[in-house]
């Protein structure tokens, strides 16, 4: 496993080949008939995830929120999303888009420079729109489908697909090759707190929008990659079962 | 002038009076209702201090006022229920909906409680005169944030436009549920869901009220 992903980061690399090797082989016993063939494997993941987040994650968001002022949280926001900026380009290209993959790199050109090594977002006012792309769904553009869902420890929910491009995806949008360890993961913890942060208003709303939890993100997050993967372009169906 | 006469003129100006009324509801199309109900709906939130501090009572009035009547829960429902729904009874499809409404406007409620300086962008809408399903998009725009999509699917009905399903950042937050009630439905029938609904809508309440 090592040696398919050498520059990863010694820090994850056995955890993140762990979760890769056994989502590859239970992925393997993926049914057409059953949406979601790991559910005992994921529902267990899944509430240890939450556990996690209770004891831990989520008080360190709530301090990051309650500590640092609106205008520096945004500053760090659109700081993490100018480095994705280059990623975001590069799947674009590989999805045979390069009108949006030029303008992606204008961002970066524009926001890295007049924005402030990236603080300041100028670039979509200017009317270059971020984008959101990955290699999971570079992937899946080509026709890779998307396996069985399967929750991952700490990175939570993905497909057999995103998470075989986890590894490429963490790399890109983290692509700063910083040498000085502790500085590269206090960027790390700091970068998953702010994301988580930005979760600490809607969580309410799903803890409170659904009978079963689990199964509520899952379909969420199913429907939403597949979204993301046809860039929009979904059919919706709208049935009549009143006869 | 005789009688007859003046019924006529009374009638041409009961009719006169009335069409803009008529025409109005008959006009206003599915995106500018959308528009018209958003605009309003934040205006309040904006402004209302209680609203702002999570006071569930106002937040409820206020969806209940003016939200609600623009939707069809039954027809969400149905959707959230998928196939099921045909073999619930008509007195099961009432308590059904009635429970599937009182757990979105909670969750909508919830929502609203969160916006701050978000602003709204309304796409334009195309749509022809004997479009009977229309889908209006709107974009929710936040510093810092990517921007999330909010589309609002609604039919034309006697009634005027109905709203029959929001899908918020390309997931529809009515057939999510469909795997979910699916479940319930398998383990204790339409009557599991239905008791499994007003569990949950009681147990929010109950800490609603604590807090």
């Amino acid at each position: 496993m090592n040696a398919r992903i050498p520059n990863f980061p010694a820090t994850l690399r056995r955890p993140l080949a762990v979760a890769t090797l056994s989502a590859l082989l239970l992925g393997g016993c993926a049914t057409a008939g059953n949406p979601d063939p790991l559910e005992g494997y994921n529902r267990a993941m899944f509430s240890f995830n939450e556990q996690v987040d209770k004891a831990v994650v989520k008080p360190v968001a709530q301090a990051y929120e309650f500590v640092l002022p609106d205008v520096a949280r945004t500053g760090f926001g659109n700081f993490i999303a100018n480095l994705e900026d280059p990623w975001i380009a590069i799947n674009n290209l590989l999805q045979g888009k390069p009108a949006d993959a030029l303008s992606d790199l204008m961002r970066f050109a524009f926001n890295s420079t007049f924005g402030l090594l990236g603080l300041i977002d100028i670039a979509t006012p200017m009317g270059l729109p971020k984008h959101d792309e990955d290699l999971g769904q570079t992937l899946g553009s080509w026709g890779v489908g998307e396996g069985a869902y399967i929750v991952l420890p700490f990175f939570g929910p993905r497909t057999v697909r995103d998470t075989a491009a986890l590894p490429a995806d963490y790399l890109g949008q983290n692509p700063w090759q910083i040498d000085h360890v502790p500085t590269r993961n206090s960027y790390t913890a700091l970068r998953f707190t702010h994301i988580r942060s930005t979760f600490l208003g809607t969580e309410k709303t799903v803890d409170e929008a659904t009978t079963d939890k689990y199964a509520y993100i899952r379909d969420f997050y199913l429907e939403q990659r597949r979204y993301k993967v046809s860039d929009g372009n979904v059919m919706r169906e709208y049935e009549d079962f009143e006869d | 002038m005789n009688f007859f006469n003046k019924l006529l003129t009374l009638f041409c100006l009961l009719a006169a009076g009335l069409m803009p009324v008529a025409q109005a509801a008959a006009q206003q199309g599915p995106d500018v209702l959308v528009r018209d109900v958003t605009n309003e709906v934040l205006e309040i939130v904006r402004t209302d201090k209680a609203i702002q501090a999570g006071d569930p009572q106002r937040i409820m009035a206020l969806v209940d006022a003016k939200v609600l009547p623009h939707f069809d829960f039954r027809r969400m429902t149905m959707l959230a229920v998928g196939p099921d729904w045909r073999s619930a009874s008509a007195e099961q499809q009432t308590r059904l909906t009635d429970a599937f409404r009182t757990l979105l406007v909670r969750t909508y409620s919830n929502a609203l409680t969160q916006y701050r300086d978000q602003t709204i962008d309304f796409k334009p809408t195309r749509f022809g005169e004997a479009d009977k399903r229309v889908q209006v998009r709107t974009e929710v725009r936040q510093t810092g944030a990517q921007p999330i999509g909010i589309d609002y699917m609604l039919e034309k009905s006697d009634a005027g436009w109905k709203v029959f399903d929001v899908i918020v950042a390309g997931v529809s937050l009515v057939t999510n549920y469909r795997s979910s009630f699916a479940q319930d439905v398998r383990s204790g029938g339409i009557d599991g869901l239905i008791k499994s609904l007003e569990a949950k809508n009681r147990a929010l309440e109950v800490e609603q009220q604590r807090s």
